[in-house]
């Protein structure tokens, strides 16, 4: 194994890699957002000093969203082996790991939104309630719009924690770029391949924060001077 | 018209019961400005988050034309809200939204249609004085401008009282001018019953018709601001008024003076003529030993120490008092000189 491979056989190795790990990603990102945030909302909302103070239920929720999270996620990808069996048919490959990805990401962001939406000025959210407002019109114009920049970076953040995980993930054969590196690079002692694997890693995380800082100062309209 | 009845609320803290407001009854009449006043812990707060709808009281009712919209829950509470307009204390502007934005918050609680509301965000910001900010985001606003984008959002919903809980308390003097000439403007020219909580006693100076005064959650004063101050012992009076000064008559009880009084005078021909008028037809020598003059609302009030020297010096007094001066006489001295 003291041939190096060439550059070329990399390249064939990495752009399927690449393309894995953004669907795994992306995909497991829109997962943990759309069950998430509506998590996150209610969360807020069922706290003590929410607008629907649930104390009990609460309280539950709440236990169980971080326990989730702070299962470490290597245990969490062999204990949902079984259910990724059930739900896509198989337990390894990438749309397999979507599966631990999402469950992870779920609670995850849920945590992450709701401290987002505790950070909107409650005097903002009364003075809604005195309009006459109702719950899902105060959830939508006051604590979603007025949290909107914390949120787009609480994405952000779930979406580098997935690449983390998703690389984890490839140890046990969950593919993109975290199997390129371990399988093919570690495990067959070719380091041209595993430092190319991580370079992109990185690449493709540094992109992704760039991105939702981009929008996350698009979205923030509270500095935008007005258009007269 | 908006009055309270009766309101008592308690709250628990650190396992201690504490009484909040106790009893407290108001009354507001269409179109009047009425300022509850008192120092921080009498329970201004509490009394505005009961009256804005956000605090249930133990017990007592906050009626807005005779409906108790205390008791009200659900949709029926929400549709009540809308007839009492809010600005609450401190910064209560949406960061993401232009003023234009925040104004039509209520509009668009009451699912008013677009073009209906955007002609109603314009009248609002123009009766504020802020037609030219209205895309512009709150954090490019002043404190004086965010709190007249308040006051304009409160007023969206067409509410018959507005409720403005601390307005002030955040601005200086010249900006806190601004505020009260727009909350004066909302009762002139739209007829709305205005309660403003505060502890600025420059409210009541400005704007205020009537006034109450909380303590240890009740209220030990209430009534016409201009019927307050002539009362002898109204602690509005003595915080409205000039002082007049106190040293002087333990010095001289009567001294080189027959008798010595404190008057009231309230409005104009008063204020400008009843004393000079006084010595003229009774022969009578009058100093002024103290006081002055001060401006509440648009009436001039004035409180003087007076002295007066002449064998016609009681009928002056009394002639005084037929024409609607609040004369009180200095309290006889401890030599006990008769006054």
């Amino acid at each position: 194994m003291t041939e190096v491979t060439p550059w070329s056989e990399v390249f064939e190795l990495a752009r399927p890699a690449t393309v894995e790990t953004i669907y795994m990603v992306l995909v497991s990102t829109l997962i943990g957002v759309l069950g998430g945030l509506p998590l996150g909302v209610w969360l807020h909302l069922t706290s003590p000093a929410g607008l629907s103070p649930m104390p009990v239920l609460h309280r539950i929720i709440s236990a169980v969203v971080d326990v989730v999270r702070s299962v470490p996620f290597v245990v969490l990808l062999v204990v949902v082996a079984s259910l990724s069996r059930l739900l896509v048919g198989s337990a390894i490959g990438s749309t397999a790991t979507i599966v631990p990805l999402a469950i992870a990401a779920i609670p995850f962001f849920a945590r992450l939104a709701a401290n987002a939406l505790r950070e909107v000025d409650s005097t903002a959210v009364e003075a809604a309630v005195t309009t006459g407002a109702g719950k899902p019109r105060i959830v939508w114009t006051v604590l979603l719009s007025e949290a909107r920049s914390a949120l787009v970076s609480a994405v952000g953040v779930t979406m580098l924690a997935l690449i983390g995980y998703a690389a984890m993930a490839g140890a046990i054969g969950g593919g993109g770029l975290g199997s390129m590196a371990i399988q093919n690079g570690y495990y067959a002692y070719d380091d041209r391949v595993l430092y190319t694997a991580v370079v992109l890693l990185g690449v493709l995380a540094w992109g992704m924060q760039l991105l939702t800082d981009w929008v996350t100062k698009l979205v923030d309209r509270r500095r935008s001077l007005a258009n007269v | 018209m908006i009055t309270v009845e009766n309101l008592s609320k308690s709250f628990t803290q650190n396992n201690t019961r504490v009484t909040a407001l106790d009893d407290v009854s108001l009354e507001v009449p269409d179109g009047t400005v009425c300022g509850v006043v008192g120092t921080s812990g009498a329970g201004k707060s509490t009394l505005a988050r009961c009256i804005s709808l956000l605090e249930k009281p133990d017990s007592g009712a906050i009626r807005v034309d005779g409906t108790d919209l205390a008791a009200l829950d659900g949709s029926r509470l929400r549709a009540a809200r809308r007839q009492i307009g809010v600005v609450p204390q401190g910064d209560s502007l949406l960061r993401q939204r232009t003023a234009a934005g925040n104004v039509a918050l209520p509009l668009e609680s009451a699912k008013v249609p677009a073009a209906q509301r955007r002609s109603r965000v314009a009248e609002l910001l123009d009766l504020v004085g802020l037609s030219d900010k209205a895309s512009v985001y709150p954090d490019h606003l002043s404190g004086g401008q965010r709190q007249r984008v308040a006051v304009a959002r409160a007023l969206a919903a067409k509410p018959s009282v507005l409720l403005a809980d601390e307005p002030t308390s955040a601005l200086d003097p010249s900006t806190t001018d601004s505020v009260l000439t727009v909350l004066d403007r909302a009762r002139s020219e739209l007829g709305v019953t205005v309660l403003v909580v505060t502890h600025d006693m420059a409210v009541v100076r400005r704007i205020a018709d009537d006034v109450a005064v909380l303590e240890e959650g009740s209220v030990v004063e209430h009534g016409k601001v201009l019927d307050l101050v002539s009362e002898p012992g109204s602690r509005i009076g003595s915080t409205l008024l000039p002082e007049t000064d106190q040293a002087e008559l333990v010095r001289s009880p009567g001294g080189e003076h027959d008798v010595t009084a404190e008057v009231v005078l309230v409005g104009f021909a008063a204020v400008g003529a009843l004393l000079p008028e006084a010595s003229n037809r009774f022969g009578v020598e009058l100093s002024i030993l103290g006081g002055g003059l001060t401006r509440l609302g648009d009436t001039p009030v004035a409180k003087f120490r007076i002295g007066l020297s002449g064998e016609r010096s009681e009928s002056a007094l009394k002639w005084m008092i037929e024409r609607d001066a609040h004369v009180r006489r200095a309290p006889v001295s401890v030599d006990g000189v008769a006054a």
